[in-house]
């Protein structure tokens, strides 16, 4: 398994290309015996693509184009009504402020997440006792699931018995209503969203600076200069590749965060922390009414949204496999 | 020698400063969890549970075992299906490059680009119609998803360096891809395996929106909804609450120890968590 902790060299993504041509010669004629056996093997995946990814997918984008209410929803029997679900949800009051949610928490969530496990990288990538396994340590908040980091920042923010009140009141700054007040909700939320991205992007960007030869820095150091620039003139523009799709992926994975303002705000109060994401569910589940149609709407706003960047990502990473 | 022994120390302590900050909310996780109902609302908190007290894990015991229980068989079940659906298709992929072949894997990795609200209102809708939802084997259907396109990336990866030539020693000796496949590749992939169930089970162990729109208010919920539903009661029993966060955590604590090499792995090979 080893071979798969080297990025981006050996990045190990499913031969899309056909390449690795010096491999095994003999096998590039394909038998068709071996292309039986081949789709044989693919059938379950195959049938298991359609039906549990491209149906759902396809029952949502029917969802958007159709007036439903939970009776109908029950029957099956709405009226087509084509784009109004999406008419309406560009017109509500909530679209803007969700969307403003949306960038915000994303952008801030993957600069803080980045810059971070940029520099714990760097730190845990020197030789010191114990790096190893300290940098082991750093996975746990990946590896909670995300109710528990949510319940446990939610207990911490709390504005009457949080701890965090209690460390900003002993050094004489006044409580704040994380969850409770409109202007520090967000805030409250991106906190917490990035202690929980931190460690992936750690272990992306330490395996990549791995990758660097040591030498370089060797004779940069030769040529007297300091940690600093170092930093500057070798790891981050070697590091280029990889922080790439780091962020690439992160951006992708940002634009869905959905538990934890879920499980922390709701999305409120007054839907100060409201991204795509919940407020999909929030049309879709949240209300006593619920409102499929304009919920499967947003929904497949972040869908477009998600594979826009994704489609960027697989495009850099191709680049990067051939390069 | 001895000076620059100095400075890994002070790194060493950099470490674990720096360790122990990130993993502040563990902590705090756990002194909540011990602390008693009457010292709960105390200001400033107790950093220490100076006066533990077990009863937190008690509610637990007493209230959350079913969702435990629930929440190893969909785990447990997760990982079945996961295996079985992608050691082959990895194998297919790296092994036997079918035509169209690049085109699926394609469609794996758009596949895990789709969010996961997305996923369940697209299953809510299609359980409702089949009368599937609240069942636990519907959940693990779904929860599988999470799981799927990742470990089909992960199988064709390490498939692609088993060496061809033991493939062709299988083929001469008149084995069949699939006698090749189950005797020769799949016990050669057994860190594939492990990598690959460590994060089936650990995804659908943790997994909150598929589980919260598919079996929300069913007989067999998941653990996940049993620590919501306790938030959600306005249930100001942080302990018990905290406590349940604790049990819930073990699966990962447990992976960490034993299996940390192949998370790292699954880590970089372009892992990823909804």
């Amino acid at each position: 398994m080893t071979h798969t902790t080297q990025v981006p060299h050996r990045r190990p993504v499913p031969d899309r290309s056909g390449a690795a041509p010096a491999a095994q010669p003999p096998a590039r004629r394909r038998p068709a015996s071996q292309q039986w056996a081949a789709w044989a093997f693919l059938t379950p995946v195959t049938l298991y693509l359609v039906l549990f990814y491209a149906y759902p997918l396809y029952r949502n984008l029917d969802l958007s184009l159709r007036h439903y209410t939970v009776r109908s929803f029950v029957q099956g029997d709405a009226p087509f009504t084509g784009l109004q679900n999406y008419r309406t949800v560009f017109d509500d009051p909530t679209f803007a402020p969700a969307l403003l949610h949306t960038v915000v928490f994303t952008a801030v969530c993957l600069a803080f997440q980045y810059a971070i496990g940029l520099a714990l990288a760097v730190f845990f990538n020197q030789h010191f006792r114990l790096s190893a396994t300290l940098r082991a340590l750093f996975l746990v908040p990946w590896l909670l699931p995300l109710i528990v980091s949510a319940s446990t920042w939610s207990w911490m923010l709390n504005s009457e018995s949080g701890v965090v009140n209690a460390a900003l009141h002993a050094v004489g700054i006044d409580p704040v209503n994380w969850l409770t007040s409109p202007s520090w909700s967000l805030t409250s939320v991106i906190i917490a969203n990035i202690w929980i991205g931190v460690p992936f992007n750690l272990v992306v960007l330490h395996s990549g600076l791995q990758s660097i030869p040591h030498s370089l820095y060797e004779a940069a150091a030769l040529d007297g200069a300091n940690a600093w620039q170092r930093f500057w003139r070798i790891t981050f523009p070697l590091l280029r590749p990889v922080s790439a799709i780091t962020l690439l992926l992160g951006l992708v994975y940002t634009l869905k965060v959905f538990d934890i303002i879920w499980i922390m705000t709701k999305g409120g109060p007054a839907e100060s922390s409201t991204t795509f994401a919940t407020w999909s569910y929030q049309l879709g589940f949240g209300n006593l009414l619920p409102a499929f149609g304009p919920g499967a709407a947003v929904g497949n706003l972040l869908v477009v949204a998600a594979l826009v960047f994704g489609l960027v990502y697989v495009r850099v990473q191709r680049k990067q496999a051939l390069s | 020698m001895s000076r620059s022994g100095k400075r890994t120390w002070g790194k060493t302590a950099i470490g674990l400063l720096l360790t122990g900050t990130m993993l502040f909310p563990v902590y705090w996780m756990l002194n909540v969890s011990f602390t008693r109902d009457q010292d709960m609302r105390k200001s400033p908190p107790d950093l220490f549970p100076a006066h533990a007290t077990l009863a937190g894990y008690r509610t637990v015991l007493d209230e959350q075992l079913p969702y435990l229980g629930t929440s190893l068989a969909i785990g447990l079940g997760t990982v079945v299906l996961t295996v079985a659906l992608s050691a082959p298709a990895g194998y297919a992929l790296a092994k036997l490059r079918p035509r169209g072949g690049g085109l699926l894997g394609f469609l794996l990795l758009a596949a895990q680009m789709i969010p996961g609200i997305i996923m369940a209102m697209g299953f809510y809708a299609i359980y409702l119609q089949l009368g599937l939802l609240q069942s636990v084997p519907g959940l693990i259907v779904a929860d599988s998803t999470l799981a799927v396109p990742f470990a089909v990336l992960i199988f064709t990866a390490f498939m692609s360096g088993i060496p061809g030539e033991l493939l062709q020693a299988a083929q001469m000796d008149g084995a069949g891809p699939l006698r090749t496949f189950r005797s020769v590749v799949l016990p050669m992939s057994r860190n594939a395996v492990v990598t690959v169930s460590l994060f089936a089970f650990l995804w659908s162990w943790s997994d909150f929106v598929l589980a919260g729109t598919l079996v929300n208010g069913g007989a067999h919920e998941p653990i996940t909804l049993g620590i919501y539903h306790y938030i959600g009661n306005n249930n100001q029993e942080w302990n018990a609450i905290m406590a349940t966060a604790v049990v819930a955590s073990l699966p990962a604590a447990v992976i960490l120890v034993l299996a940390q090499r192949y998370v790292a792995a699954g880590v970089t090979a372009g892992a990823v968590k909804d």
